[in-house]
């Protein structure tokens, strides 16, 4: 055991701190550094451009993706290299949460599935941040019981004809791909009805709407197809393997959005080092004292849980489903800071102007925010079942709809007829 | 950077586990629990003689000198089982004063007897019901002897020798009590399995361990280094218990179909499962800080002491939940977690004391 860097590990982090010392965009330092939860601060200057400009210019010297193989725009480097990247590129990572979707999840499904003339075509542009790729999974009838979508496609010839709708895609307003996982035959079990493809998210017949979001904000969409033709050979797996294949990019989801989590614990103890309560300092508090220390654990537990994962993929172990406890502790974590340090405040505490409220309003963005944490990527509650079946190897809810096809399968428009 | 414990670690953690599946099932702590012995001595005996006690304790007293990461990983293995023995207070505690604060002759006199499992020691701190603090302590130490009263010293029905934290000429002061002839009763408790006694000093003559006057910073020294292999024990206890509740959840029917396949319960283990883990990365970092003498070890240890005391009383709660009735019976073994749930988060002082010193330890702002 041993938590200090190898002499090749050291040697390794000088370079990466050299060349982020040159190349960085320092100019934006002091606006990514105020980014609130949920919200990339980049001043004056356009967000997604500064994403893109910063992703190339790494692509371009061999950081982006470290892990990935070289042919598809990677490094090859190891996981525990990949770890030193992100520790030095610091804030200035903030700026990659637009491609996180794309290379930590589109990614590794193409890999898995693609053909290698389609990974050596698409992935370096991913990489580079060139082509911004989204994932369309979840439906208005498919969110928990995401193989419960009706999203049909239909094979016509050598190409799929797909119709149907998409919600709570994050960035397809400026997606250039995304993955997509359809019905293509109702007649069989739900998980066995399933097919999954890339497209591209200009193909005739997509229509992009914003869903305006309960903080006001609009990362998410709805996606509505119509006629929208996808070539088979864009097909990823077998036709009715798609439920095997969506495993592998939630598994990639739950490691992007698990790893290195918000808890808002830094937030939390900004606030009380500063703040003066009616019994003094806010840090001298009993009660606030036992709430930070507990809320402490949990912040380190997560990061240390997340350097063991780190370690047991560099011993060639693969992540499992133990990884879903990160979202699922962080999630609820996030949302009692904010009740908490908003109580601390009273009535002052709703004031989300950021020129009065303290600590630039990042607390406020954090109340409204992190109900959705709780939601996306998997709900508490089904993280907390694959926890204890899959980890814990308990039995299975019974299933209304085990066994049946998939067009018989009961559902609220059927349920009075 | 490698964050897991080493082969030649697990080893050992594997021979200390097979040795006491063998011979300390939990029918020895229900024997001693029932009063037919004080403490389960063969084992005390059997891990000495495989060298676990003396595995922190230096070569050149009698130990094997490998360090903390294998002393922790047998520590998870004595609370897995909650095996009836005076481990805890004679090497967590005891044995770590002495290594750290003993002169040369206290070492070699001491030492190689913990190591060899000749002699059972402990640390005699807890006065009354307040939090122990310097300015409260009662117990004299002045001329060379003791006067003075200890209300719960865990092992102390059984222990030969003593750590007691005493009030000496310069403040506080940790000695060495040999307690042959010092007077004790037995304490019940809420683990009866401890062999707790009060013990009463009456002018029994002891010797001075460590400086004089700097009492107080060597115990919370100490205390923190212990936290850490506590913490270990209470890891043990914890995935016992959530293993315990798992297995009956799959066996036991109830509505015709197995309690494990409800929500209700599996959203619980899980739960149960997700602090075990938290518990478990903290504790293996501090293992990490406390081999290292790491900078930020009293930071590590208070974490991996306020985590791994959420674990095991949640777990050893909700086991019991999960047994149902019976779960609140004599018979099943879950209030044996529960009990020893208590003892190791009161041991070092409660969950407020730890939360407090993990306060202490955070790295303070620059206002």
């Amino acid at each position: 055991m041993d938590f200090s860097d190898t002499q090749a590990e050291a040697t390794f982090r000088k370079e990466v701190r050299a060349w982020i010392d040159e190349h960085a965009p320092q100019h934006l330092a002091e606006s990514l550094a105020g980014s609130g939860f949920g919200s990339t601060q980049t001043g004056e200057f356009d967000p997604l451009e500064e994403a893109k400009k910063w992703q190339k210019i790494k692509a371009d010297n061999g950081w982006a993706c470290l892990q990935w193989p070289r042919e598809y725009g990677g490094r090859g480097a190891t996981p525990i290299e990949s770890v030193i990247w992100n520790q030095e590129e610091g804030i200035y990572g903030r700026l990659s949460g637009t491609f996180i979707i794309g290379q930590g999840m589109c990614a590794p499904t193409m890999m898995a599935y693609a053909s290698e003339e389609h990974k050596r075509r698409y992935l370096p542009k991913l990489a580079s941040g060139e082509d911004v790729w989204c994932q369309l999974f979840s439906e208005p009838h498919g969110g928990s019981d995401l193989a419960g979508l009706r999203t049909k496609a239909e094979k016509e010839g050598d190409q799929w004809r797909i119709n149907g709708q998409k919600i709570w895609t994050s960035g397809a307003q400026y997606s250039d791909y995304g993955i997509l996982i359809t019905r293509s035959d109702p007649d069989v079990a739900k998980h066995r009805g399933l097919t999954m493809f890339f497209l591209d998210m200009r193909s005739p017949g997509i229509d992009i709407r914003p869903i305006k979001q309960a903080n006001g904000d609009s990362g998410f969409n709805e996606v509505y197809f119509e006629n929208v033709l996808i070539p088979d050979h864009q097909r990823l797996g077998p036709v009715g393997d798609g439920w095997k294949v969506a495993l592998t990019t939630l598994m990639n989801e739950r490691l992007a959005i698990g790893g290195g989590i918000a808890t808002g614990f830094p937030e939390i103890k900004e606030l009380v080092d500063n703040l003066t309560i009616a019994s003094g300092p806010a840090i001298d508090d009993p009660g606030v004292r036992s709430k930070l220390a507990d809320w402490y654990a949990k912040s380190a537990g997560l990061k240390n849980t997340g350097a063991r994962a780190i370690s047991a993929l560099s011993k060639g172990e693969v992540p499992g489903p133990e990884n879903s406890i990160g979202k699922l502790v962080a999630g609820t974590m996030m949302q009692d800071i904010a009740k908490y340090a908003l109580d601390l405040q009273g009535l002052a505490g709703l004031v989300t102007d950021p020129e009065i409220a303290l600590s630039q309003a990042k607390i406020q963005a954090m109340l409204m925010r992190s109900p959705a944490v709780r939601i996306e990527g998997g709900t508490d509650q089904i993280l907390r079942n694959i926890i204890s079946e899959r980890v814990l190897g308990l039995p299975e809810d019974m299933r209304a709809d085990k066994g049946l096809p998939f067009n018989q399968i009961p559902s609220a428009s059927s349920k009075g007829s | 950077m490698d964050f897991d414990f080493s082969n030649e670690d697990r080893m050992v953690q594997e021979q200390v586990r097979r040795y006491l599946q063998d011979q300390c099932q939990l029918n020895r702590h229900r024997s001693v629990l029932d009063g037919n012995e004080t403490q389960a001595l063969d084992v005390w005996q059997g891990l000495a003689a495989m060298g676990v006690q003396g595995t922190a304790i230096s070569e050149d007293y009698g130990g094997v000198s490998a360090g903390y990461l294998p002393l922790c990983l047998a520590a998870k293995e004595i609370g897995a089982v909650l095996a009836p023995i005076p481990f805890s207070s004679s090497i967590y505690l005891a044995a770590e004063a002495i290594s750290l604060f003993g002169s040369t002759a206290q070492k070699e006199r001491f030492l190689t007897k913990l190591a060899s499992g000749e002699i059972i020691a402990t640390l005699a701190l807890v006065e009354d019901h307040l939090e122990p603090s310097p300015s409260l302590l009662q117990t004299q130490f002045k001329n060379g002897v003791l006067t003075g009263s200890k209300m719960i010293v865990p092992h102390g029905m059984i222990a030969n020798i003593a750590i007691v934290v005493a009030s000496g000429d310069s403040g506080p002061q940790l000695v060495i009590a040999d307690l042959t002839q010092v007077q004790r009763t037995p304490v019940q408790s809420v683990d009866p399995t401890l062999a707790a006694a009060s013990l009463h000093f009456n002018k029994n003559s002891a010797a001075a361990l460590g400086v004089a006057g700097k009492g107080w910073g060597q115990l919370q020294q100490l205390l923190h280094r212990a936290a850490v292999l506590f913490a270990f024990e209470q890891l043990g206890g914890a995935e016992q218990a959530l293993n315990m509740a798992v297995a009956y959840a799959k066996e036991r029917f109830a509505f015709g179909r197995p309690i494990g396949s409800f929500q209700a319960l599996k959203h619980m283990m899980a739960d149960m499962y997700v602090a075990l883990k938290l518990a478990e990365s903290n504790a293996y970092y501090a293992a990490w800080a406390l081999e290292n003498n790491a900078p930020d070890l009293n930071l590590a240890a208070a974490t991996a002491r306020v985590s791994a005391t959420q674990a095991f009383q949640l777990c050893a709660r909700d086991n019991i939940q999960i047994h149902g009735g019976m779960g609140f019976t004599w018979e099943f073994d879950c209030h044996l977690y529960y009990r020893r749930s208590n003892y190791l988060t009161l041991a070092l002082g409660g969950l407020t004391v730890w939360e407090n010193k993990l306060i202490e330890a955070l790295p303070q702002a620059v206002a």
